[in-house]
This record gives structure tokens, sequence and C-alpha cells, in this order.
């Protein structure tokens, strides 16, 4: 019989995250498929009893917690050894992991120091017939596969956004402590804080319902025989502020920078989608004069419903990427957009 | 403060990323078809971690860039022809599988493996990079794993920034959600950074360059040891293309304001 652990981390405040949440319906879903197998939540941070409360009735067989001021920092040392203490405290064969950045971190490097093994942005976990399961994709989302180990402890990191919330059932939850020491060599990294964008300025919003993905067609020269970038930088802004929608780029686009060309100036790597971007999770995306080869719709995996606006009507987005391809000026079709967004705000 | 820095840098090969990918079934388990004939490149990320090793190497005076490479000889080969243009390095190779669907920890600790054999590594002044992620198996364990196996407890992934401070500790710029930045300042090294993209375009190609690596590269592609990576314990039941090509409508007739008001409906 398989050992469940649902290993998470609390916020700032004690409670939970999204991630931490739809994870959780994973294990109960696993642990049911199990045959009612057993499952333990095991939590860290500065503080745990909220995050315990939070989740209180969801049918764990018992909570633990790693709590202290030194847990609180998002830090790969002091992350390992709260981990480590709490899957040896359960001797878990099976530990379900949301994959927050401050996991993901942390836990290949925690399945090395188990002698387990891990699997990453996992989207899917069955069960059948007492075997574990789980789907992830190969090759940036090109393909996706199915596996099941036979090493124990067996770490699941589950890819966020791709299981639905668990519903939350609050309570008083009964919290064992797991006293951890760390040694100060796991402490020589000090966390200074974190490093955004001002308001409006942040263009990467990843509870949008909207992804537009702006191409480098944005910075070409247009029918007038002249580029028109602040005009560009103008239009995809006010999509974002009327649309509350969410700024990704194709690597094309990012790239132009660093060869010394004219370039949005609010663009960063981290809006870059793609292969070598992100893979963000949106109910819709608006593709803008990009072209939608392969290397960047592999980042649209896991966005439904897409639309695209083009003046090639042969670009990749007619060949089976997009729901419906645009032939027409992204310049005059976004200017109506905006008035259309900015009349429904008003 | 200035410290000669000893930077390993991991990373592999990857099919360029614009050919069509197809898995096929073979006796090891999953494979690519035609895997051998298709073009291969660095690894994006790790090529990235190598830009930016080669970077601080420049900078900080009477450092070396160490390239750690696992892949099939042959490839490896002709991928180094154009990466051992853009900056110096000293190529340890292992000769193995770079599939995506080889195990992480088995590739770990092959790696783990070659990087203790270097001679005279210090770990005062050790910096181990790759991609926090590769292009194949996109899992972002094996450098942790590696991180774990030389007993690094200083580890960030999602890198973007590396900045040396006049103490000589290390500022870190680490991607984490909704495209913020988490700064961290370690306080020496050993450290072990998986980097994302960085901040440096790729360097131009450097015959000079190219000549000085290539000397080194011929005497270790022909040393490289043979690597096995069984996957023990690891079985897929399916690897498959997703069924999710489109019936693309094509709408070319439309003014501006009749599809906008199709966007803003829809």
């Amino acid at each position: 019989m398989e050992s469940i652990l649902f290993l998470a981390h609390t916020e700032a405040d004690g409670s939970l995250g999204k991630a931490a949440l739809e994870t959780l319906g994973t294990v109960r879903t696993l642990a049911a498929a199990l045959g009612g197998a057993k499952f333990t939540v095991g939590l860290a941070g500065v503080q745990v009893q909220p995050g315990a409360d939070l989740i209180a009735g969801c049918g764990a067989a018992e909570f633990l917690g790693v709590a202290g001021p030194e847990f609180g920092p998002s830090r790969y040392g002091t992350d390992a050894a709260a981990a480590e203490a709490l899957c040896r405290a359960v001797q878990a064969t099976i530990v379900v992991i949301p994959a927050t950045s401050r996991w993901s971190r942390v836990s290949a490097g925690l399945a090395q120091r188990l002698g387990g093994r891990v699997d990453t942005h996992v989207t899917g976990i069955t069960a059948a017939g007492g075997t574990v399961s789980v789907s992830r994709w190969y090759y940036r989302q090109r393909m996706e596969g199915l596996l099941s180990r036979a090493q124990r402890p067996w770490l699941i990191l589950v890819e966020p956004g791709s299981q639905p919330l668990a519903p939350v059932q609050p309570g008083t939850a009964a919290v064992r402590v797991i006293p951890v020491t760390v040694a100060e060599s796991g402490q020589r990294t000090t966390v200074l804080g974190l490093r955004q964008p001002a308001g409006d300025a942040q263009t990467i919003r990843p509870e949008a319902d909207l992804l537009f993905v702006a191409g480098a067609g944005w910075t070409k020269k247009q029918a007038d025989g002249q580029p028109h970038v602040r005009e560009a930088e103008r239009l995809i802004l006010d999509c974002l502020k009327f649309g509350r929608a969410s700024l990704g780029s194709s690597k094309s686009l990012v790239d132009l920078g660093g060869e010394g060309q004219a370039v949005l100036s609010f663009l960063t790597h981290l809006n870059q989608i793609g292969q070598t971007g992100a893979t963000p999770r949106h109910p819709k995306g608006l593709a803008t004069c990009c072209h939608g080869e392969e290397p960047h719709t592999v980042g649209w995996r896991f966005v439904n419903e897409r639309r695209a606006i083009n003046t090639d009507p042969n670009c990749g987005w007619a060949r089976g990427k997009a729901d419906v391809l645009y032939v027409a000026d992204a310049f005059a079709v976004m200017t109506r957009v905006n008035q259309l967004l900015a009349q429904g705000a008003a | 403060m200035s410290i000669a820095y000893q930077i390993v840098v991991c990373g592999s090969i990857v099919p360029d990323p614009l050919q069509t990918l197809e898995p096929v079934a073979s006796p090891g388990g999953p494979a690519l078809k035609n895997e051998m004939m298709l073009p291969a490149v660095l690894d994006p990320w790790a090529s990235h971690a190598l830009y930016e090793a080669g970077n601080l190497a420049r900078t900080a005076l009477g450092s070396k860039v160490w390239l750690v490479s696992l892949g099939p000889k042959a490839k490896l080969q002709q991928v180094m022809m154009t990466v051992a243009q853009k900056v110096p390095f000293e190529l340890v190779a292992l000769d193995g599988s770079a599939s995506g669907f080889t195990d992480a920890s088995e590739t770990a600790a092959a790696l783990a493996e070659a990087i203790q054999a270097i001679p005279g590594l210090d770990r005062s002044r050790l910096l181990v990079f790759g991609g926090w992620e590769s292009a194949s198996r996109g899992a972002g364990a094996t450098m942790q794993m590696v991180g774990e196996r030389l007993g690094i407890l200083d580890q960030f992934q999602g890198v973007d920034e590396l900045k040396i401070a006049a103490d000589g500790s290390l500022e870190i710029l680490e991607r984490i959600e909704g495209g913020k930045h988490q700064a961290s300042r370690c306080a020496s090294p050993p450290a072990l950074l998986g980097w994302a993209t960085g901040n440096l375009p790729e360097p131009k190609n450097n015959p000079q360059v190219g000549m000085l690596n290539m000397r080194t590269v011929m005497p270790a592609l022909q040393r490289a040891k043979a690597v096995k990576l069984p996957g023990e314990g690891l079985s897929f039941a399916s690897v498959a293309l997703p069924k999710q090509l489109r019936d693309t409508r094509i709408v070319k007739d439309q003014s501006p304001d009749e599809i906008a008001r199709e966007i803003v409906a829809g």
C-alpha cells in the first residue's frame, strides 16, 4: 500500500496558494483510486497552522508541519531540509507536490537526497490496478508521455493550472510539528525580496482570460514604408489595459532588442512564449503580427481558443494552429478593438 | 575582491527546434523517429548558461569554463563545430544518449561523476551552471540532482541575472510566478545556477576562439567515456503526439471593424 504525502509550502500569511489547493484535489483523487489509501499533509513555512486549518476537512490522516522564521524565505537549503524532514517522518512512498517555483527549485534535489525519483510538470495522475501513472509532456509540449516508476519514494510535481481546485473545508487541524535544525551551511543565501514592474507595467498576468501575443511584425515597416513602433506600443498597452490581458511575445521580437533594433520597450524575455519561453494557461489567446511557427506555438499547447491576426494567409496559424485566422492589418484591427474595449469599460 | 572562478557548465544537445518530431517505440523505450539523423543544437537554455559563463570568465580574470556534455559522440562533434566558436571552454564529453526519455537521476549521476573527475577542482571557486530545463526532457531536475551529489546547498533556478558584489558575494535574480523575480544573495561559491535566458545576446562566431577550443574538443571527444542510461524502474505506457490540429477558419474579406467586433464578442 502506498503512503502518500501532500507536500506544500504556506504563503507569507500562513495560508495555502491556488497551486497547493489544486494539488490537494489531485491527492484526494489519487488516494481514492488506490482504494482509499491514507494520505498525510505536510506543510512548511513561517507558520503552518492557518494553512492546515484551511484544509482541516480534506480527509488527511495526519497533519505535519515544519515552521519557523528560517522557513519563510524561498531558499534551497532550508526548503530542502524542511521537505526532507516531512518526507522521512511519513516514510512516504509517493509525494505529491505543487510545482510552484519554490518547490520546483528544491524537489529534484530532495528526490536525490531521499534516494528516490522525481517527475515534474505532471499534468495528470491516474491509478489502475494499484499502479500509479503520471502524464507529462516531452520536447517542449510536443508529445505527451504516460509513465510509471518502480522506485520509491516517487516525487510528483503537479503543474499549476492543470487540475481543478479542491474545495476548501476549513476547521481546526491538529498539526504535529517536526523539529528541524538547519545547519549554517544551509543558510548562506539571503533572500533580498521580489523585483517586479510597478502597477500596470506588469504585463504578465497569469490569471488573465486572454493571452495577447505580439510578434516581430509590430516593429517592421508598414504600408507607408516606415516602422511605427511607438504606435504599436500604445495599441498593445491599451489592449492589455482595457482587455485585462496578459502579454506574450515571440522569441524573434524579444531578441530584436539584443540585436540593436527598435523594440517594444516593455517586453522582456519573461514575456516570451514557446520553445524557449513560457507555456501559459489562459482560456483564450490572440496572436498578432506573429507567424505561428512551431517553436512558438508549442507554447500555446494549453491555450484553448486561439485567434490570430496576420497579413499572410499562409502563415503557420493557418495550418491548424489557430481556430480563426484574420488576414488583416493588426494596427487597424487593434485600433478598433481597443475602441470597443474602452467603450465596454466605460 | 576578485575570484578566479571555476565555472562548470552542464549542457547537452537537442533536436533543432524547427524539426518535426515524432515519437517511436524502440527496444530501449521511446525514442524519436530518425533521431540520429535530426540536426542538433546545444540546448537553448544550456547555451545561455554557457554564454553567461563565458561573460563571467572574461570579467573575472583567471577564471576557466568547462562544458560537460552528455550525448552521442558523433552528434556532439557536429554541434561543437559551432558552439566552440562562441566562448572559450574546455570540453568534458560523455558518450551516451541525449534523449528526452532518459531518466534525470541517471544523467545527473554521470554528470556529477564527470565534474568530480575534473583535475584541480576547488569548491571555494566552483560555480556549476546549466539550463533550468532542457528542450528535451524539460524536467528541470538534472541540475538539482547534480548539485546534491556535489554537496552544493546554494542552488538557484530560472536565473536571469548574476552579479558579483564587491565583497565577492553573488547577487542572483531568479524567475518566479507572475513575471516577477526573486533577488537573493549567496555568500560565496560553491553555488549552482540553472539559467533561464539571462540578458546576453548570442555571441558572434569567433573563428580564433573556435580554433583554440577545437584543440581540446577533439581529444575530449576521443576519450569520451561511454555512459549507459538504462532507465531502471521507469516504464512508459505510451508517448504520443497531441491530436490538436485545428480546423482553421481563414477570414480574408472582413473589414477591421467587423473583425474587431468578432474578437471582442469572442
